[in-house]
């Protein structure tokens, strides 16, 4: 064996701008990558194992601390799942309330991933704080769009992180009418800002890449699914949430300390904005359907580099369902619904800003949580990131060492990879083998 | 205020966490650009791929000790850090996943993972100031966005941050919310946790739930006694106090004492 003097060792210690912590090792051999592993050291903080023993009630506020970025995600399919377990629907005003909270955190996350984390990759800058220095006006009108998106979040929720309103049966405290309806010219104000925000997004350069996906997402009669849904797939999936487990399997790899998941016989699938656009944009509203008609490239769209451009058409979305909803809530008789506590077991499964989040609990006749699990998106989507880079890491490998991880780095952060979650993320190797002679 | 001279380098780091309390650094979106003015981020991966080497002037250090890595980690940044702040109830108190300090580490780690051979982990989850010298903490689940401000503020402006240590009853009184404990019988953390959220739960209809941990000189356990009268099993008075601040010293009495009684009369 030969050392060739041409040998690169690429080498990162963090991968920035994702939540949480991680690694990527890729081990090339003449161009070609030989071995490839996203490593999670993300501590572990077993969630599902403390959540035995405690009651019901707690399970949204306890769950929300597994994510500060989609706290209301957590709660709301804790929520779905213990009314399914209690034969309890939350409908009208309080359901109305929760469409709003969720259209709230993701306009807060998205814009988030959009303009601080993902923009700069595609505009050559480390951060959206040295971006600001070109693109000041982009930079504060997300500002201010996030804000809006937490202000929404914090009006229903009580805050924007952990929000404190949100219970089982619908809410501790609802607001009035009137209060509602305040909300108007400050949400057709986000909208022209989430419009301006998605017309210079669609303006940026795309790199070439496309796969063949399996793009999992829920399904709903009328909405854009968020709250509630099927399960479906863009390759023949249609089932109810509670055969989760019967369609998807969860394993364990020894480099991470996240569990990982497959479609059953079939592999890796991806979950988040692309999916959803690309199986339920017939039911975006109206402004959100118009703005997709602008974009020249035809659904379905294959490339993950255009996930910031599903995120951006779902902030608009967002928007209007907030819009509706002040429009038309009537402040409802009581804050919440409440029944007798019954023993049984329960899912749950609403679509999170990166995709699908699963919660399945069974409790006792008194309320005590005899077991827990949970399955967050960012956890569904590692298989498919890791295949992504299989045939992504080639096509770079030749770049400049800089180049070639920063372009590897943007292909994780195409999937708004929340590691926190996940741990249950991102420091980069890439090492170049000799050439055997 | 500066003469012109270099901005303070700012770092922040996340050890075991969900990442909320940074981003409250994010979500400070009309002061964020204004900040960066004023200070020099030098270490913020949440936010940015650009790292600046330390030392640094200010860390804020998120979330517990939970790994042998971590506990290097931490170590490392004590020393390169000049004043180093606690952020959150995680790296004050351990946070939430201070449960397991509670049970035996291995029993979790078999519910979670088929494998567990994979994970390395500490048994005992520990707060910053456990592990290393802390110069000042900022309590909460998540923190305060305005004491964050108060924070960085008072750094640039050479005084101490002012952050009440009194209890959230007080915050009830001032902004004029009649008290649910007694008014509707509604069971609240109120009187033995530490102010800073502005009284939140109450003025939602809901008794407070010690986001901000044990307020100085607080007293679990004659809180436990009320909350007893009000109907709550000692069961239900262990969980109450172990929640995201389990671990900080009068909770974990709390919790502990109303666990050992079980059972066994009141006098």
């Amino acid at each position: 064996m030969n050392r060739s003097e041409g040998t690169r060792v690429i080498k990162v210690d963090y991968l920035a701008r994702v939540e949480g912590e991680g690694a990527l090792y890729i081990r090339a051999r003449r161009g070609r990558v030989v071995d490839l592993r996203l490593e999670i050291f993300e501590p572990p903080r077993f969630f599902e194992a403390f959540l035995r023993g405690r009651h019901y009630t707690e399970a949204p506020d306890i769950t929300a601390r597994i994510c500060g970025i989609c706290p209301v995600a957590y709660q709301m399919s804790a929520c779905q799942a213990m009314e399914n377990i209690l034969g309890l629907s939350v409908t009208g005003p309080l359901r109305d309330l929760r469409r709003m909270l969720y259209a709230g955190e993701w306009i807060e996350s998205h814009v988030l991933h959009i303009a601080m984390l993902h923009a700069p990759d595609f505009l050559g800058y480390q951060s959206a704080l040295e971006m600001a220095g070109d693109y000041r006006e982009q930079v504060e009108l997300s500002l201010r769009l996030k804000r809006l998106g937490n202000d929404l979040v914090t009006f229903v929720g009580g805050r924007e992180i952990h929000p404190i309103n949100v219970r089982v049966g619908g809410f501790y405290s609802v607001p009035r009418t009137e209060e509602m309806r305040a909300w108007k010219p400050r949400l057709e104000q986000g909208l022209e800002w989430a419009v301006a925000l998605f017309r210079w997004v669609m303006g940026f350069d795309f790199p070439d890449f496309e796969q063949d996906y399996e793009f999992v997402a829920l399904r709903h009669a009328e909405e854009y699914a968020i709250l509630e849904g099927r399960l479906v797939s863009s390759k023949g999936i249609d089932v109810a949430i509670e055969d989760f487990d019967q369609v998807f399997e969860e394993y364990q790899v020894p480099h991470s300390n996240a569990l990982h998941l497959r479609v059953r016989e079939r592999g890796a699938y991806m979950v988040g904005p692309l999916a959803r656009l690309n199986l339920n944009h017939d039911r975006l509203t109206p402004l959100a359907r118009e703005l997709l008609q602008e974009v020249p490239h035809p659904l379905p769209w294959r490339n993950p580099f255009m996930s910031i451009l599903a995120r951006a058409i779902e902030v608009v979305h967002a928007l209007e369902v907030a819009l509706e909803v002040v429009e038309t809530y009537e402040t409802p008789e009581a804050p919440y619904r409440e029944v007798p506590v019954r023993a049984g077991t329960g899912h749950g499964c609403t679509e999170a800003p990166r995709g699908i989040l699963y919660h399945r609990y069974t409790i006792d006749g008194k309320g005590i949580i005899q077991d827990a699990r949970i399955v967050p998106p960012t956890t569904q989507n590692l298989h498919q990131m890791e295949q992504d880079l299989w045939q992504f890491a080639p096509q770079v490998l030749q770049l400049p060492k800089d180049r070639a991880t920063w372009l590897c780095e943007q292909a994780i952060r195409n999937y708004d990879p929340c590691i926190s979650c996940a741990t249950h993320f991102l420091k980069i190797h890439v090492e170049h083998e000799p050439d055997t002679a | 205020m500066a003469k012109g001279t270099r901005k303070p380098k700012l770092a922040v780091w996340k050890f075991t966490s969900c990442d909320g309390c940074q981003l409250t650094l994010l979500d400070l979106e009309e002061h964020l650009l204004a900040i960066a003015d004023r200070v020099d981020i030098a270490y913020f991966l949440e936010a940015s791929r650009a790292t600046v080497r330390g030392p640094y002037d200010i860390s804020l250090v998120e979330g517990s000790i939970s790994t042998p890595h971590e506990e290097e980690l931490i170590r490392k940044v004590r020393k390169q850090s000049r004043f180093l702040v606690a952020i959150g109830a995680c790296a004050t108190a351990g946070g939430i996943q201070a449960l397991r300090n509670f049970a035996h580490v291995r029993d979790f780690i078999q519910l979670v993972y088929a494998h567990p051979e994979y994970i390395r982990t500490l048994a005992q989850v520990r707060p910053i100031a456990d592990v290393v010298p802390v110069d000042f903490e900022l309590r909460g689940c998540p923190i305060s966005r305005e004491q964050l401000l108060e924070l960085l503020s008072a750094y640039l402006h050479g005084r101490r941050p002012r952050i009440p240590r009194h209890s959230v009853c007080m915050e009830c009184k001032r902004r004029g919310t009649v008290c649910i404990m007694v008014a509707r019988g509604v069971p609240c953390l109120g009187p033995v946790t530490q102010a800073g959220c502005n009284a939140l739960c109450p003025s939602y209809a809901r008794g407070c739930f010690g986001c901000f941990g044990p307020m100085d000189s607080a007293n679990p356990l004659s809180l436990g006694r009320r909350l007893e009268d009000l109907g709550l099993s000692r069961e239900d008075i262990v969980r109450v106090y172990r929640t995201f601040n389990a671990y900080a010293s009068a909770f974990r009495e709390g919790s502990e004492t109303y666990e050992q009684v079980r059972g066994h009369t009141r006098h």
